[in-house]
């Protein structure tokens, strides 16, 4: 099993720096650049939430991104220590509502959740919350005979 | 850092704005910029163009639905142009080409301003 890790302060000019992380440790897990895109934005889309929500925009926050991949699944998980988070209350984006209302919010969840095969929150008040986002991958097909 | 930038043309009454690079939660302020300036400005026939954007994340897909009601409101719209697929099966996934017209190219989305 290969882990990496990055830990950054919780400011959105180091999203590029995190997408450059995942992207490179996905690439060197063998996953497909197409799956790779769907991983990278999931995790952009975990750490905007955590930059703006957690830390309310507080830039001296810590996000620290593990990756760890295995035969069969990558997964990263995103710790920080700022606000916690109760994923249930974030609705299901409804994009008619959002143009009446003229706000945005949840599309980053729902991009989670699509683009990845598991999403899990893990929140212990006080101390830490810790996003886990896996997927699956898929066995290249093999053309040994 | 992240690269993004954008620049404006005047197209008779439409105003182009044309996207590059990525845009995100850090870089989505600089497109937030310029719908207020063109809108200040009483310009409502806006066309974006995607034909070298690399990366949207749903904070950049925000600032589209931010100001699009403003706009049509003042009898003006934002007509989209030029994705690759990656960038259009975000869209997609969120249901954007309901709220949105989206166009191939920038001179279709244009030309559909001009014939109304």
């Amino acid at each position: 099993m290969k882990t990496k890790k990055l830990k950054v302060k919780s400011k959105t000019e180091n999203l590029s720096l995190i997408r450059d992380f995942v992207s490179t440790a996905a690439i060197n897990a063998g996953i497909q650049p197409d799956v790779v895109e769907n991983i990278i934005l999931a995790v952009d889309e975990a750490c905007t939430n955590i930059i703006k929500h957690a830390y309310e925009s507080f830039p001296d926050g810590e996000l620290i991104i593990k990756t760890k991949s295995t035969l069969s699944r990558f997964i990263v998980s995103i710790t920080d220590y700022g606000k916690s988070f109760e994923p249930k209350m974030i609705p299901e984006p409804d994009l008619q509502k959002y143009y009446r209302q003229k706000r945005v919010g949840g599309l980053g969840m729902y991009l989670m959740k699509t683009l990845m095969d598991d999403v899990k929150y893990v929140s212990v008040p006080g101390k830490y919350n810790e996003v886990l986002l896996s997927k699956n991958i898929k066995m290249a097909q093999t053309n040994a005979r | 850092m992240a690269e993004f930038n954008t620049s404006i043309k005047e197209q008779g009454a439409v105003s182009i704005i044309n996207l590059k690079g990525y845009l995100d939660a850090h870089t989505a302020p600089i497109l937030e910029n310029n719908f207020v300036d063109l809108i200040d400005k009483n310009r409502f026939n806006i066309v974006v163009d995607f034909k070298e954007l690399a990366y949207i994340s749903s904070a950049g897909l925000g600032v589209f639905m931010a100001y699009i009601e403003k706009i049509r409101e003042s009898s003006g719209d934002i007509k989209l142009s030029g994705m690759n697929e990656k960038v259009f099966n975000i869209f997609d996934l969120l249901g954007f080409p309901l709220l949105y017209e989206i166009f191939k190219s920038e001179t279709e989305a244009v030309q559909k301003f001009t014939e109304k």
